[in-house]
């Protein structure tokens, strides 16, 4: 049987090994949050989340997803 | 009666106070002391989300979006590339133009860096933002925000947190003089009487968060405040009387046996 391949991502800080070829969204959908509070961020540019379903990870992405929590 | 409405970038807000959402011992008590002071904005920060606890409660269950404007601020920023960062970022979660940018030049005293947000002011209202500024109480660099495109100019009554209450009423009057932009003290009110005087310094507003959080009875003293507030603009409105370095009677000599 053909081994699937691993691909190493960072999300929010944590190293994350993946299959090749996973999209963001499955990403996101893997985290139980909900689009309307987050904001993704990919190598450091904003995704548009209506396109994360397009958007496929490759080895060594980086991941920020951000939220609004209590600030003055 | 016309209603005294707080107008920021032609959008009418029924409260002159706005709340900040820290340091508050939970979102319940957050939400309660958002209520009881009359809150029609609240700041809100932008961080990572803790992807390994996912049962964690979020701010947005507890405070809704939809019945209150959440104003995203860049707490924690210290040069203008992190706060546009974070801004953009603030803007996506769901179309966020009306912001709060605060951009920090010292770690201990939280004093801003005025060079970085002046820059940063620029940047963020050619892309679009409504930028609330929070700045030192220095008149000339108030002008110069407001002619890079500031929506609300928001010095300082004392660092962030002090609880010192205001320090340079001339300069906040200098402001205000100068200004037909919203006046917003923010940061450094310590009780009642600060956000008060503010007001009647001619302040259109106030944004208070650790006076409100940090006191022993949160949900009283966001009451409290939210009286100082409209007692604070009430006075400022109906003009003060004369001041005086001597005494005169309140009750007339005539007929005085």
């Amino acid at each position: 049987m053909k081994k699937t391949k691993k691909i190493k991502i960072n999300l929010n800080g944590k190293t994350l090994f993946l299959a090749k070829g996973t999209s963001v969204y499955k990403v996101i959908k893997k985290t139980k949050l909900q689009p309307n509070k987050i904001a993704i961020e990919l190598n450091k540019k904003i995704i548009n989340k209506k396109n994360v379903n397009k958007i496929f990870l490759k080895n060594k992405d980086k991941i920020e997803i951000v939220h609004f929590i209590g600030g003055g | 009666m016309k209603r005294d409405f707080l107008k920021i970038a032609s959008k009418n807000f029924n409260s002159r106070l706005i709340v900040g959402t820290g340091k508050y011992k939970s979102f319940l008590e957050c939400s309660k002391a958002i209520k009881a002071a009359g809150a029609k904005i609240v700041t809100v920060a932008v961080r990572r989300v803790n992807i390994s606890d996912k049962k964690k409660p979020v701010l947005m269950d507890y405070i809704d979006p939809k019945k209150i404007t959440y104003l995203p601020n860049t707490a924690g920023c210290f040069t203008s590339d992190e706060a546009l960062r974070t801004l953009r970022l603030a803007r996506e979660i769901g179309d966020w133009k009306l912001v709060k940018l605060e951009v920090l030049g010292d770690k201990k005293s939280l004093l801003p860096d005025m060079i970085e947000t002046l820059k940063s002011t620029e940047v963020l209202s050619k892309e679009g933002f409504k930028v609330m500024v929070y700045c030192n109480d220095d008149p000339l660099m108030a002008k110069r925000l407001e002619n890079v495109g500031a929506v609300a100019i928001m010095p300082l009554a004392a660092p962030i947190g002090s609880g010192l209450g205001i320090q340079n009423y001339i300069n906040i009057k200098i402001i205000r003089n100068q200004t037909k932009l919203p006046l917003i003290i923010d940061a450094g009110i310590g009780e009642a009487s600060d956000a008060a005087i503010a007001m009647e310094l001619g302040c259109d507003g106030v944004l208070i968060n650790t006076a409100i959080a940090q006191a022993k009875k949160p949900i009283e003293m966001a009451k409290a405040m939210k009286y100082a507030v409209l007692a604070g603009r009430k006075s400022y409105l109906s003009g003060r009387m004369k001041k005086s370095l001597m005494g005169f009677a309140s009750t007339t000599n005539k007929g005085i046996i």
